[in-house]
């Protein structure tokens, strides 16, 4: 770029420039004055609808059950159920999706089925995960979703780099990562825009803005106007979206995937929404919030802007609606108690996956295990269930070799 | 003396700490209005305004580097990291900055001010990100000192002690006896000393050693090892860098027998190295191997938690095995 001189100090703020916010229907589900409906099919508009309905459904469902004691911890998405389902209808459903943890609608799209989510909440034998991260923490490689990780933003990073393995394979895909606006924060944000952006890698960077950090404001995470701007200094390609409007969201996420794929460029995208929901089933945000900017929010609820819009349609009837909700909240019931009552994973399932092979010394520590346990199976009754206790402490070593 | 839960004790020791010297600065990630997600800087936003106690942006690194700046200027911040397991993006800040801001400047600059606080620690069905004993890669740190509490009265006189020690502390705290550890604390200011441990019971057949929530299972164990007719000595290091080398020895010059239990996995743990220094100095005293009992080398689990943690029948048949050697 050539460098221009001028003779006067002239400092800038970034005030000059002013993002404004996309989005296309407004909150009575109809399209603003001068937007332009996106190219949806009935089924597709369908689809994204069910897939946000079930979400809230499941959340709504499994956070009673978590204050029930029958589930040790819960997230719910609620409120950001568009922003998540209309990222992912955007995509290829092959592209990769590296979500933060609040993210179950995207799975609920690609079609996770109940009982999958079921069996990663409660841990079970057939928790893809073997029972080892704490409810929420999804994963599925058949639906390109990868497992999440706890620790804030470490995906982001990551996220540039899978994408650069798909220009390098040359598959035409993509990956899409979210994050929350508090997760901006952390080092790792900033460099995966960078290294997005000079290595020209097919990345989407969406970042869910729901305005808290579990307690922390928005106002108090950055002075700047939200996340968006940062895209300058990366030189990137940004758009800020009305985070509520499913339209909006899925059209903007949809031109973002082109530019990413066909010009092999990252975007950044911040969908303006609210955590409508406490952080999690650990968090009770009458500590730092009042009930009334909750009633504001709820009042923008995605989930009803997109229900009139397709009820106006008659692409949705109110008919299909109760009986759907029924048909949901029964299916996760039942799914639930299934899921309850299997067993655990197997004691095994401690050592395997440390690395591709179980190393001598930790079969030795496993060993030992086993024989302390069959001493007080009643102290272990998980660890027991798996052990066969009438087999003698010698034979551990044969029979494990 | 009132009665305190251990969070109590430590926001007691945070406001003492506050009220004396107002260049006591308290922040992290949501320490403000909210008082930290545990609880533990309740009411200090308050009393002593946004300035000395506030929510940062979601950021280790920039925590404690901003930490290691302040401390540099000559404040005393009181930083926090809401869970162990989030500290490593600070990781270099720790390792490459406050471990070595005295000793590279000779002592021009230094951030004896600093302390981190940071709860650590498993037993809350946490699974692998809200369970971790990371105590061991900072005891690597020449210039760090680390602390760990294990009851409230522990946890208010060596946070106190930690926010004046003229060096960088490191002060983990066990979650899991956050709320569950009760006790008697006195209202008024004190300090327990850095770098000494605690017999907190004497006994002469065995030695068993630990430090912060795991004394709590050390103390199980030992009650059914008492109940064999063992005579246990129970030793709280209550901090692990340095380490009380000295009164370790001393006990186990007379009891001939040492159990270290940790949280954290086998290899590498800080269990290793009270082992290698306590064979070196009391090598013709041993009656049988020091035993180690430790989470497995493993990450930490979930659903099978119960299963990897040394718990008291883990300790317990460690005891026995070496009494019986």
């Amino acid at each position: 770029m050539m460098t221009q001189y001028v003779h006067q100090p002239e400092f800038m703020t970034g005030d000059e420039f002013s993002i404004p916010t996309f989005s296309l229907l407004n909150p009575e589900g109809e399209l603003y004055s001068g937007a332009i409906e996106p190219a949806l099919e009935r089924d597709h508009a369908r689809r994204i609808y069910q897939a946000m309905l079930a979400t809230r459904i499941l959340d709504e469902r499994m956070m009673a059950a978590q204050r029930q004691g029958r589930l040790s911890f819960y997230m719910q998405c609620t409120g950001e159920e568009a922003a998540v389902v209309g990222a992912t209808a955007a995509l290829n459903d092959a592209d990769m999706i590296m979500a933060q943890y609040r993210e179950q609608g995207a799975l609920m799209y690609r079609g996770f089925s109940i009982d999958e989510f079921m069996n990663q909440l409660f841990g079970n034998e057939l928790d893809y995960g073997k029972g080892r991260q704490m409810p929420i923490h999804y994963g599925s490689r058949k639906l390109h979703y990868m497992t999440i990780s706890s620790p804030l933003a470490t995906q982001i990073p990551q996220a540039t780099g899978y994408a650069y393995g798909q220009k390098l394979a040359g598959n035409g895909h993509c990956t899409l990562t979210f994050f929350g606006e508090g997760a901006a924060s952390e080092g790792d944000f900033h460099a995966a825009l960078n290294m997005a952006s000079v290595h020209q890698v097919p990345v989407i960077f969406f970042c869910r803005n729901n305005g808290y950090a579990i307690s922390t404001p928005a106002v108090e995470q950055f002075a700047a106007d939200g996340i968006a701007p940062r895209a300058f200094g990366y030189h990137m390609h940004v758009i800020r979206v009305d985070g509520n409007d499913v339209l909006a969201v899925y059209e903007a996420t949809r031109l973002a995937r082109k530019i990413a794929v066909e010009q092999n460029q990252p975007v950044l995208i911040e969908a303006m929404s609210y955590r409508l929901a406490a952080h999690s089933s650990s968090d009770d945000p009458s500590g730092y919030r009042s009930k009334d900017e909750e009633e504001v929010w709820r009042a923008k609820d995605p989930l009803l802007r997109l229900q009139k819009w397709l009820l106006k349609k008659q692409w949705w009837s109110e008919e299909e609606e109760t009986s759907q909700q029924e048909t949901l909240r029964r299916e996760v019931l039942e799914t639930m108690k299934r899921a309850e009552k299997r067993s655990s994973p197997p004691l095994e399932s401690l050592i395997s996956d440390v690395y591709a092979d179980i190393t001598p010394s930790l079969q030795r520590q496993f060993d030992q295990l086993k024989r302390h346990i069959r001493r007080y199976p009643e102290a272990y009754p998980r660890g027991a269930q798996s052990l066969d206790l009438d087999v003698g402490t010698e034979t551990d070593t044969q029979g494990e070799a | 003396m009132a009665t305190m839960n251990m969070l109590q004790a430590i926001n007691n020791a945070l406001d003492i700490a506050m009220a004396e010297d107002e260049k006591v600065i308290c922040f992290g990630e949501d320490v403000g209005i909210f008082g930290g997600v545990f609880r533990a800087t309740s009411h200090l936003q308050e009393k002593y305004g946004k300035a000395r106690c506030f929510n940062t942006p979601l950021v280790e690194q920039g925590i404690i580097g901003f930490a290691n700046g302040l401390a540099a200027q000559g404040s005393v911040p009181v930083a926090e990291i809401q869970f162990a397991d989030y500290i490593f993006p600070a990781f270099d800040q720790i390792v490459n900055e406050t471990a070595k801001f005295r000793y590279r400047s000779g002592d021009l600059f230094n951030v004896g001010g600093l302390t981190i606080r940071t709860p650590y620690g498993g037993g809350i069905a946490g699974g692998l990100y809200h369970s971790q004993s990371p105590e061991a890669y900072f005891t690597h740190t020449p210039g760090l000192k680390v602390v760990v509490p294990r009851n409230p009265y522990q946890a208010k006189g060596l946070l106190l002690a930690a926010i004046r020690d003229p060096d960088p502390v490191l002060f983990l705290e066990p979650k899991r006896l956050y709320r569950a550890s009760v006790g008697d604390v006195p209202e008024e200011d004190y300090q327990l000393p850095i770098g000494e441990a605690e017999i907190t019971k004497e006994g002469t057949d065995i030695t068993v050693v630990g430090w912060g929530a795991q004394m709590e299972v050390i103390g199980k164990a030992v009650e059914l090892a008492e109940e064999q007719g063992i005579a246990c000595e129970v030793i709280d290091l209550r901090s692990l860098l340095p380490w009380d080398a000295d009164t370790v020895a001393e006990s186990v010059l007379k009891t001939g027998r040492l159990v270290v239990s940790h949280e954290a996995p086998l290899t590498g743990g800080f269990a290793g190295e009270i082992a290698a220094t306590i064979q070196e100095r009391c090598f013709l005293y041993l009656e049988s191997p020091i035993a180690r009992v430790t989470g497995l080398d493993t990450p930490f689990p979930l659903v099978l938690e119960k299963e990897y943690l040394p718990d008291h029948l883990k300790i317990f048949e460690a005891i026995r095995e070496s009494v019986n050697f």
